[in-house]
């Protein structure tokens, strides 16, 4: 019963997080909305034995990505304004009727239908997400992929620092601006 | 076996996972559409954010259904990735607002034909 109530509080917390992010004006509002997201999310972590995942989830997610998210929202100014004119038209109502469309398919589809896979893990004592379980497993069966996301991460730090390097030459700017 | 979505017994009140996967799609579809409503780009990115985030809730879920690990083998996949794009796509947007002093997409028209 404990269970339920925790879920019921923390489900609501999840939903109104994002929906705060995704209706604030304010990005640092955005961002706390997402935040309370993410905790709740972690609880969930906790509630379903994945105790490894939820404590990366606080320290990388909530820590680490929302903190990198508010030094650039900090860095490049809190941008409040609200564009109104439409791009393309009628896209506001389009996107809720295509939300709440994909919602309703998602339920309908689901409705009757059972996950039939069975767990080809080899945990059969005890499954919970333990440091010591997953470990384990990522260290076993999944160290060349593993081993590959050090690579993507090599790559991204490389990249993000020759992004930060990139000068954009005035002259070449008014050029293009010409042509435009 | 476990269900997606509908309930599966009724005795006792207890979370079943498709719980969870019920509050997951409903998740991922706010995201979905807060990426195509704002025109911030940080908006955007958080939007894509919670959208990863909401899988990964369904991959715990399962995980506990099914008694099994590789789930949560996923989600820490799933979460560096994530970290790798979003080093990336904030230094991208960093490196567009100082080119156009602005973070809204619809200003970065310029390869429209």
């Amino acid at each position: 019963m404990v269970e339920v109530v925790l879920f019921a509080i923390f489900a609501l917390a999840a939903l109104a997080g994002a929906l705060v992010m995704v209706t604030a004006r304010n990005p640092v509002h955005s961002a706390m909305g997402l935040l309370l997201s993410m905790f709740s999310m972690a609880v969930f972590y906790v509630m379903n034995g994945a105790h490894f995942v939820a404590a990366v989830q606080v320290l990388i997610y909530a820590g680490a990505v929302m903190t990198l998210f508010l030094f650039v929202i900090m860095l490049i100014g809190v941008d409040r304004a609200v564009d109104t004119d439409e791009q393309i038209p009628l896209q506001r109502p389009m996107v809720l009727l295509l939300g709440g469309g994909f919602v309703f398919l998602i339920f309908s589809a689901a409705w009757d239908a059972w996950i039939t896979g069975r767990a080809s893990g080899v945990c059969t004592v005890d499954c919970t997400g333990t440091i010591e379980n997953i470990s384990s497993e990522l260290f076993g069966a999944w160290l060349l992929p593993f081993e590959a996301t050090v690579l993507l991460l090599t790559i991204a730090a490389v990249g993000t620092v020759a992004l930060a390097q990139f000068v954009i030459k005035p002259r070449l700017l008014e050029s293009r601006g010409d042509e435009e | 076996m476990i269900p997606l979505l509908a309930q599966a017994s009724t005795d006792g009140l207890t979370v079943e996972p498709h719980w969870y996967m019920a509050l997951a799609a409903v998740l991922f579809a706010i995201g979905a559409a807060g990426l195509l409503l704002r025109r911030n780009a940080l908006v955007m990115f958080m939007s894509i954010e919670l959208m990863l985030n909401a899988v990964n809730l369904t991959f715990v879920a399962v995980d506990s259904g099914l008694g099994s690990l590789e789930g949560q083998i996923s989600v820490l996949f799933v979460m560096v990735v994530a970290a790798a794009e979003v080093t990336v796509g904030l230094a991208i947007i960093v490196a567009v607002f100082r080119k156009r002093a602005t973070a809204s997409v619809d200003e970065l028209a310029g390869m429209r034909g």
